[in-house]
C-alpha cells in the first residue's frame, strides 16, 4: 500500500520533468558552490599545515630566545653537553638573483628523523648533503626557478613546499650570514630521563610545545573566512531555488494528499514518505553538486593559488585532492539545506484539512501578517548591523555587519516593493495600469524570495566590485609613487655590489640602496629596511601620516617609519618608541600605506641600519636616472658587469608584474560574483515558471474582457522589468554599503590597511546589462507559454473549481 | 687493532661522493684515496700529551676503550666507549662550516642483553671534540675525561661516562703500565701495499664504577683497554673488513691480533705485549686465527668463537662470546662484544668484526 502511495507520490515528477530539474539543479547548484568553496579552504589548509611540518618542524617541540635574537652556538653546546637531545636550525629568506628562497638549514646529524623532511638513509646522502659545495633540496617548480641562478648544486623532492630549500646548516649560516647564531632549536621527541631543567642549563631560551598553529594559517585565515562567506551566500541563493521549487510541488500535490489521505494513509506515514522523497533528492542532488564543485575548486584552485602567493606569499598547489572533510561537508550541507527549504511546505501537509479545498485570500491575509514581520525582522537586523559597525571590532564581527546588512536588506525588499506598487496604483488612473499594478502586487509573495536572491546576488557585485575597483585604482596610483626609482638592480655577489657602488654613480642621477634585515620587533618577525637620504623618498614615498620632520629624524637614525598594517594591529602611536633587534630603540616618526604586504615593515635611516647591523646582504639598489635612459644604462650594466637580465629589473616591468599579482588576486572573487548572479538568475527564472502555472485563474478574466494574450505576455514581461528594475534600485545603495563595510572593516581586519572607497557608475550600468539578460531570459519560456496559450485552458478557469 | 675500529660508520661518511663507487673502496670506504689529507710516515715519533689530542689532517681517528667487567656476585659484563672523528676535508673552517664529524658509540654487553647507543655532531661548535690538557674527549654528555690532580700521562687516570636507551655508566680507569706503541714504534701496517695508521693503546687499565642497567645499579670491577689510531688510508681497496682481538692473559701479558680479510689473501698482524708494557710485534706466519663457530645475528652467520694460536709463545686457546648477539646496530652495524678464552691460558678480552 505505502509503496503504491509512494509511486503515486513521485508520479507528480514524472509530469512535470522541468520542476524536478529546477529542484534538483537548485540543490546540486548549492551544494556545488558551497562544497567547491570547502575544498578550496581544505586544500590550502592541508598545504600550510604540511609546510609548517616540514618546514618549521611544528610537530617537534622548539626551542626559541626569549628577546627574539639569534640564539648563540655555545647555547647549544651547552644544551647538547647537558644531554639534551636538540638540533639547531638556521633559517630566514635568500635572494637567488630574482628569486627570494626560504632556506632551511638544519644539521642531519642532529636533526630527528621527524625534523629532517628529506629521507637520508644513507651515509653517502649525508655527505653530499653536509659535504662539499652542500646541497639545495627544492620542489620541482623551484628547481625550474633556481636554474642556473646558483652554483650550489640542487635536489628534487617532491616533499617539500615551493620557494623553500633544505640545505646543511653550513651552507645557511654561510648564505644568510648568521656568524654561526641559531635562528631556534627543534628538540627531539626521546630524551633520556634526568634531564637539568632548561631554566639550569639555557634560561634564555623559552619553550614552544609542539603542533602550534601555522603562522601561515593564522595570516590567511581572513581570506578563508571571505571565501566561505562567498560560499554560503551562493548556498543561501541556492536554498531559494530549493524553497520555491519544494513550495511549488507541494501546492500542485495538494489533490493528491487529499485523495491518500482520503483512501487511508496516515499523516504520519504521507508525512514519512514526503520526508522521504526530500531526501532521496537531497542525496541525489548532493551527489552531483559535490561532483560539479569538485570541478568548480578544481578550476578556482590556481586563481586562488596565485592569490594566496600574491597576498601572502603562501605557497599552495594548485591541484585539489579529494578529501573527505570536504565532501562529506557538502553533503551533509545538501541534506540540511534541503530539509530546511522544506520545512515549511512539510508543515503546512500537516495542518492541512483533510477536505479542505486551497483557499487563496486566506493565504494572501497570512502572507500581509508574514510580510510586517519579516520587514519588522529586518528593521531589527539593519540595526545591528550598523550597531556592530560602529561599536563592534574584529573579523567576525566585520562579516556579522555584512550578514545582517545584507539579509536585512533582503528582509526588507518585498515590503518597500509592495509599498512602491501601492505608490504606483493609487497614481494611476486608467483601469488597466491599475489592475497591471495590483496584480503586480499579488504575486509578489511568490516572486519576493527570487527578488531577494537577485538583490543579495546584485548587492554582492556592486560591493564587491566596488571594492575591488576602489582597491585597483588606490594600488596603481601607490605602486607609481612606491616605484620611483626607474630601475632596481641585484648584485651576485658582496664583490660585485662594492664595483656597482663605485660605478653606478657615474652612470645615473642617483642610487638608492635597498637593504634589509630581518628580526622581531613585538614579537613578530619581519623585515626592516634602510633608506638613504634622497628626494626621491621625501618626494615619493607614500606616507599615511607623520611628525613634521619625519624624513630628517629617519635619515639622523633616531626615528623610524612603519607600515600601516603593523601600526593599526598593533595601536602604535607617532612618538612611541618601539626595540628593534639587538635592543636598538627608536620612535616612530611616521606610518606608510604598504599593500600586499600580509606583515609587519619598518624602515630606518640607512646609516644607522648599517651602523647597527654591519653583516646585512648589501646587494639590491634602485636606480634614478632619466625614464627615457632607462634602457640604455640597463644594457651598459648587463655588458659592464654581466649581469643576467634577471637582476636588472626595469620599473615598468616591476608595474606590469606587480599589477598582474593584483589582478589574479581577485580574479578568484570575479569568479565567485559571477557564480553568485547565475544562481540568482536561475532563481528568478524557476520563480517566474513557478508563478506562470498559477497565472491563469488571475489573467482569464482579464482576457474574457478582452485583453489579446499578445498583450498579456507583454505586459508580463513589462511586470518582470519592472520588479527586476526596483530591485536593482535598491541593490546599489546595499551594494555600496556592503563596499563600505568591506574597504573600512573587513579589509582593516584582514588585511591591515584601509582604502578609499570609490564608485564607479560605469559598472553598474554594465551589472544592470547583465542582470537584464538574465531577468529577460527567466521571463521568456513563461511568456512564450502565456502567448500560446490555448483558449480552452483559460475557459476552463471559469468552469472547474481548483 | 687497527684498523678496527675503522668503524665504518665513519667511514661511510669518508666515502664522499659518488656513493656507487663505495663497495670499490673496501670497508666503508676506508679504502678511498687519502686525497688531501697527510698520510702516516714511518719513523715520526708520537708525542704525548699532544698525539692524544685529534689530527685534523688525518682522515679518521679514535678513542676507543671496551672493558671486562664483572659484577660483585661474578657475573661478566662489558663496556664499549668510542669517539670516533671522521674529516669531510683536511682542517678546521668556522662555526658550522667545520667539516669534521664526531661519532659516540657507547655499548654495555650482559650474557642476554647488549645494549648500544650512538651520537652524532659536528666539530666547531662546542658539541663534541678532544682537548689534550686536561685531556678530556666528549660527545654531548658522554665523556672521557683525565682525573684532575693525578700525575703521569694524561690518559693515567681518567672517568668514562655515557648512557643510552635503559643504560648508562660511570666507571674509573687506573692504568697500571706504560702506554703501548703499536706496529713499528706507533707506525701500523695495514696491508701489503703499505697502508697503514698510527696505532698505540693503554691496555692496562684496572676499573671501578657503575653501570646502571633498566634502572638497577650495578657496582662494577675490571680491566679495561684503550685504542688510540688515526689514518686517511687505513685500508686497501680490496680489503672487506676485519677481526680484532685484544686478550687480557692471566699472566698480566696482552695480545693484539687482527686479521683483514681480502678475497686475494688475509692480512694478519699481532703484538705480544709483556706485563711491563714491552711490545713484541709478531709476523704474519706466526699467528693463526680461525673461526671455530657460527651464530646467527641480525640475517648473517657471524663467526663468534674462535681459535687463537702463537705457536712461538705458547698460546693455543678457545675464545667464546660473552653474548652472541653483541651486534651494534648503529650507522654503520657491526659485531663487538667481551670474550673469555681458555686452553694453554685463561683470561677475557674483546672481539670486533666488521664488514660481514
Amino acid at each position: 500500500m505505502n509503496r503504491v502511495a509512494f509511486a503515486a507520490l513521485l508520479s507528480h515528477w514524472r509530469h512535470r520533468p522541468l520542476q524536478l530539474a529546477t529542484l534538483i539543479l537548485g540543490i546540486a547548484l548549492a551544494t556545488a558552490l558551497w562544497s567547491g568553496v570547502q575544498a578550496i579552504n581544505a586544500e590550502a589548509r592541508a598545504s600550510y599545515t604540511r609546510a609548517a611540518s616540514i618546514l618549521e618542524q611544528n610537530g617537534l617541540a622548539q626551542l626559541l630566545a626569549r628577546d627574539g635574537n639569534p640564539i648563540p652556538i655555545t647555547v647549544f653546546a651547552k644544551l647538547r653537553r647537558a644531554g639534551w637531545n636538540v638540533s639547531p636550525v638556521i633559517e630566514g629568506d635568500y635572494r637567488f638573483g630574482p628569486a627570494r628562497i626560504r632556506l632551511i638549514g638544519i644539521d642531519p646529524l642532529t636533526m630527528p628523523t621527524e625534523g629532517r623532511a628529506i629521507a637520508m638513509s644513507s651515509s653517502p646522502d649525508v655527505v653530499t648533503f653536509i659535504g662539499g659545495q652542500g646541497l639545495l633540496v627544492v620542489s620541482p617548480a623551484t628547481a625550474a626557478r633556481l636554474k642556473d641562478l646558483t652554483s650550489v648544486p640542487v635536489k628534487v623532492s617532491g616533499d617539500i613546499p615551493d620557494d623553500a630549500a633544505f640545505t646543511d646548516i653550513s651552507v645557511a649560516d654561510r648564505l644568510l650570514e648568521k656568524g654561526g647564531a641559531l635562528s631556534r632549536i627543534v628538540i627531539g621527541p626521546s630524551q633520556r630521563p634526568g634531564l637539568p631543567a632548561l631554566a639550569d642549563v639555557a634560561p634564555e631560551l623559552a619553550l614552544q610545545s609542539a603542533g602550534d598553529r601555522p603562522d601561515m594559517a593564522r595570516l590567511t585565515d581572513s581570506f578563508h573566512l571571505n571565501l566561505t562567506a562567498f560560499g554560503f551566500l551562493a548556498f543561501v541563493v541556492g536554498l531559494f531555488i530549493v524553497y520555491s521549487a519544494t513550495g511549488l510541488s507541494f501546492e500542485q500535490r495538494r489533490a493528491t494528499f487529499r485523495t491518500l489521505r482520503s483512501v487511508g494513509i496516515s499523516l504520519r506515514s504521507l508525512t514519512a514518505m514526503l520526508i522521504a522523497e526530500t531526501l532521496l533528492f537531497a542525496f541525489i542532488a548532493g551527489l552531483f553538486g559535490v561532483v560539479i564543485g569538485y570541478f568548480l575548486a578544481s578550476a578556482l584552485l590556481p586563481g586562488v593559488a596565485a592569490t594566496l602567493s600574491g597576498l601572502y606569499g603562501a605557497s599552495v598547489p594548485g591541484s585539489l585532492s579529494l578529501r573527505p572533510e570536504w565532501w562529506l561537508a557538502g553533503m551533509a550541507m545538501a541534506l540540511a539545506g534541503t530539509m530546511l527549504s522544506s520545512v515549511q511546505s512539510l508543515w503546512q501537509v500537516r495542518h492541512m484539512p483533510i477536505l479542505a479545498a486551497a483557499q487563496p485570500r486566506a493565504w494572501a491575509r497570512a502572507s500581509a501578517m508574514a510580510l510586517r514581520l519579516q520587514s519588522l525582522l529586518g528593521v531589527a537586523l539593519l540595526m545591528v548591523a550598523a550597531a556592530l559597525a560602529f561599536g563592534g571590532s574584529g573579523l567576525l564581527s566585520g562579516f556579522a555587519v555584512l550578514g545582517s546588512l545584507l539579509l536585512g536588506a533582503a528582509l526588507l525588499l518585498p515590503a518597500f516593493l509592495s509599498g512602491a506598487l501601492q505608490l504606483a496604483e493609487s497614481r494611476s488612473r486608467k483601469a488597466m495600469t491599475v489592475w497591471f499594478w495590483a496584480d503586480t502586487r499579488l504575486q509578489l509573495p511568490g516572486l519576493s524570495l527570487a527578488l531577494m536572491a537577485l538583490l543579495l546576488a546584485l548587492a554582492a557585485n556592486v560591493g564587491v566590485g566596488t571594492m575591488v575597483s576602489s582597491f585597483r585604482l588606490t594600488f596603481l596610483g601607490w605602486l607609481d609613487q612606491r616605484l620611483a626609482a626607474e630601475l632596481y638592480i641585484t648584485a651576485r655577489s658582496e664583490a660585485e655590489a662594492a664595483r656597482l657602488r663605485e660605478w653606478l654613480p657615474q652612470h645615473s642621477n642617483a642610487v638608492l640602496p635597498i637593504w634589509n634585515t630581518e628580526g622581531k620587533v613585538l614579537g613578530e618577525q619581519m623585515q626592516i629596511f634602510g633608506v638613504a637620504d634622497d628626494r626621491t623618498y621625501r618626494d615619493h614615498w607614500p606616507l599615511l601620516m607623520g611628525t613634521p620632520d619625519v624624513w630628517g629624524q629617519v635619515e639622523k637614525g633616531e626615528g623610524a617609519l612603519v607600515n600601516e598594517q603593523l601600526w593599526r594591529s598593533r595601536h602604535i602611536r607617532t612618538g612611541q618608541t618601539i626595540t628593534l633587534p639587538e635592543g636598538w630603540a627608536v620612535k616612530v616618526a611616521g606610518v606608510y600605506s604598504d599593500y600586499g604586504n600580509p606583515k609587519g615593515q619598518v624602515i630606518v635611516g640607512l646609516d644607522a641600519l648599517v651602523r647597527r647591523y654591519p653583516t646585512i646582504a648589501k646587494l639590491r639598489y634602485g636606480i634614478r636616472v632619466d625614464p627615457s635612459a632607462a634602457p640604455a644604462l640597463k644594457r651598459e650594466i648587463a655588458e659592464a658587469f654581466g649581469l643576467p637580465d634577471s637582476n636588472i629589473i626595469e620599473q615598468a616591468s616591476l608595474k606590469r608584474r606587480s599589477q598582474a599579482v593584483f589582478e589574479q588576486t581577485f580574479a578568484v572573487t570575479g569568479a565567485l560574483n559571477v557564480l553568485t548572479l547565475a544562481v540568482a538568475g536561475f532563481a528568478m527564472f524557476t520563480s517566474l515558471l513557478t508563478l506562470s502555472g498559477s497565472r491563469l485563474p488571475q489573467l482569464a478574466p482579464v482576457w474574457a474582457m478582452g485583453v489579446r494574450r499578445r498583450d498579456l505576455a507583454v505586459l508580463e514581461v513589462v511586470r518582470t522589468l519592472a520588479l527586476w528594475l526596483a530591485t536593482f534600485l535598491v541593490a546599489i545603495p546595499v551594494g555600496l554599503a556592503l563596499a563600505w563595510v568591506l574597504l573600512a572593516i573587513v579589509n582593516v581586519e584582514a588585511f591591515g590597511w584601509r582604502l578609499p572607497m570609490m564608485i564607479f557608475p560605469a559598472d553598474w550600468l554594465r551589472l544592470a546589462a547583465v542582470a537584464l539578460l538574465a531577468a529577460l531570459a527567466s521571463v521568456f519560456i513563461p511568456v512564450r507559454r502565456l502567448a500560446i496559450v490555448n483558449p480552452a485552458d483559460l475557459l476552463r478557469v471559469f468552469a472547474n473549481e481548483r | 687493532m687497527s684498523v678496527r675500529k675503522v668503524i665504518a660508520i665513519v667511514l661511510a661518511l669518508l666515502a664522499a661522493g659518488d656513493p656507487g663507487r663505495a663497495h670499490a673502496q673496501g670497508f666503508a670506504g676506508l679504502g678511498s684515496d687519502a686525497q688531501n689529507f697527510s698520510v702516516p710516515e714511518r719513523g715520526r715519533e708520537l708525542v704525548f700529551p699532544l698525539d692524544h689530542g685529534p689530527h685534523d689532517d688525518f682522515r679518521i681517528e679514535w678513542w676507543y676503550v671496551t672493558a671486562n667487567l664483572q659484577t660483585a656476585d661474578g657475573r661478566p659484563l662489558g663496556v664499549q666507549w668510542t669517539l670516533f672523528r671522521s674529516a669531510l676535508a683536511p682542517g678546521e673552517g668556522r662555526n658550522w662550516s667545520n667539516p669534521q664529524i664526531w661519532i659516540g658509540h657507547a655499548a654495555v654487553t650482559t650474557a642476554d642483553r647488549h645494549y648500544v647507543a650512538e651520537r652524532l655532531g659536528r666539530g666547531g661548535v662546542g658539541q663534541a671534540g678532544v682537548i689534550i690538557d686536561p685531556f678530556e674527549a666528549w660527545i654531548d654528555d658522554w665523556q672521557m675525561k683525565a682525573v684532575s690532580g693525578a700525575s703521569g700521562d694524561q690518559l693515567d687516570e681518567i672517568e668514562l661516562r655515557a648512557s643510552g636507551e635503559n643504560f648508562d655508566y660511570e666507571i674509573m680507569l687506573d692504568a697500571q703500565g706504560p702506554l703501548v706503541l703499536q706496529g713499528d714504534r706507533g707506525y701500523s701496517v695495514k696491508s701489503a701495499q703499505g697502508q697503514a695508521s698510527y696505532y698505540y693503546s693503554q691496555p692496562f687499565y684496572e676499573v671501578h664504577g657503575t653501570v646502571t642497567l633498566d634502572g638497577s645499579q650495578i657496582k662494577v670491577t675490571g680491566k679495561a683497554w684503550l685504542d688510540r689510531e688515526w689514518s686517511s688510508q687505513p685500508l686497501a681497496a680490496s680489503q672487506v673488513g676485519w677481526d680484532w682481538f685484544s686478550l687480557h692473559l692471566a699472566s698480566g701479558e696482552k695480545v693484539m691480533a687482527f686479521r683483514l680479510r681480502d678475497g686475494a689473501g688475509d692480512f694478519i698482524s699481532a703484538n705480544w705485549i709483556s706485563a711491563d708494557g714491552k711490545s713484541t710485534p709478531l709476523p704474519s706466519k706466526d699467528v693463526i686465527l680461525e673461526p671455530l663457530r657460527e651464530a646467527h645475528v641480525e640475517g648473517k652467520s657471524i663467526p663468534v668463537e674462535w681459535r687463537v694460536r702463537i705457536p712461538d709463545k705458547g698460546l693455543d686457546v678457545r675464545t667464546k662470546p660473552l653474548n652472541d648477539q653483541a651486534w651494534m646496530k648503529t650507522s654503520t652495524p657491526y659485531w663487538e662484544g667481551p670474550l673469555s678464552f681458555q686452553g694453554t691460558t685463561a683470561g677475557v678480552g674483546y672481539l670486533e668484526m666488521t664488514g660481514y
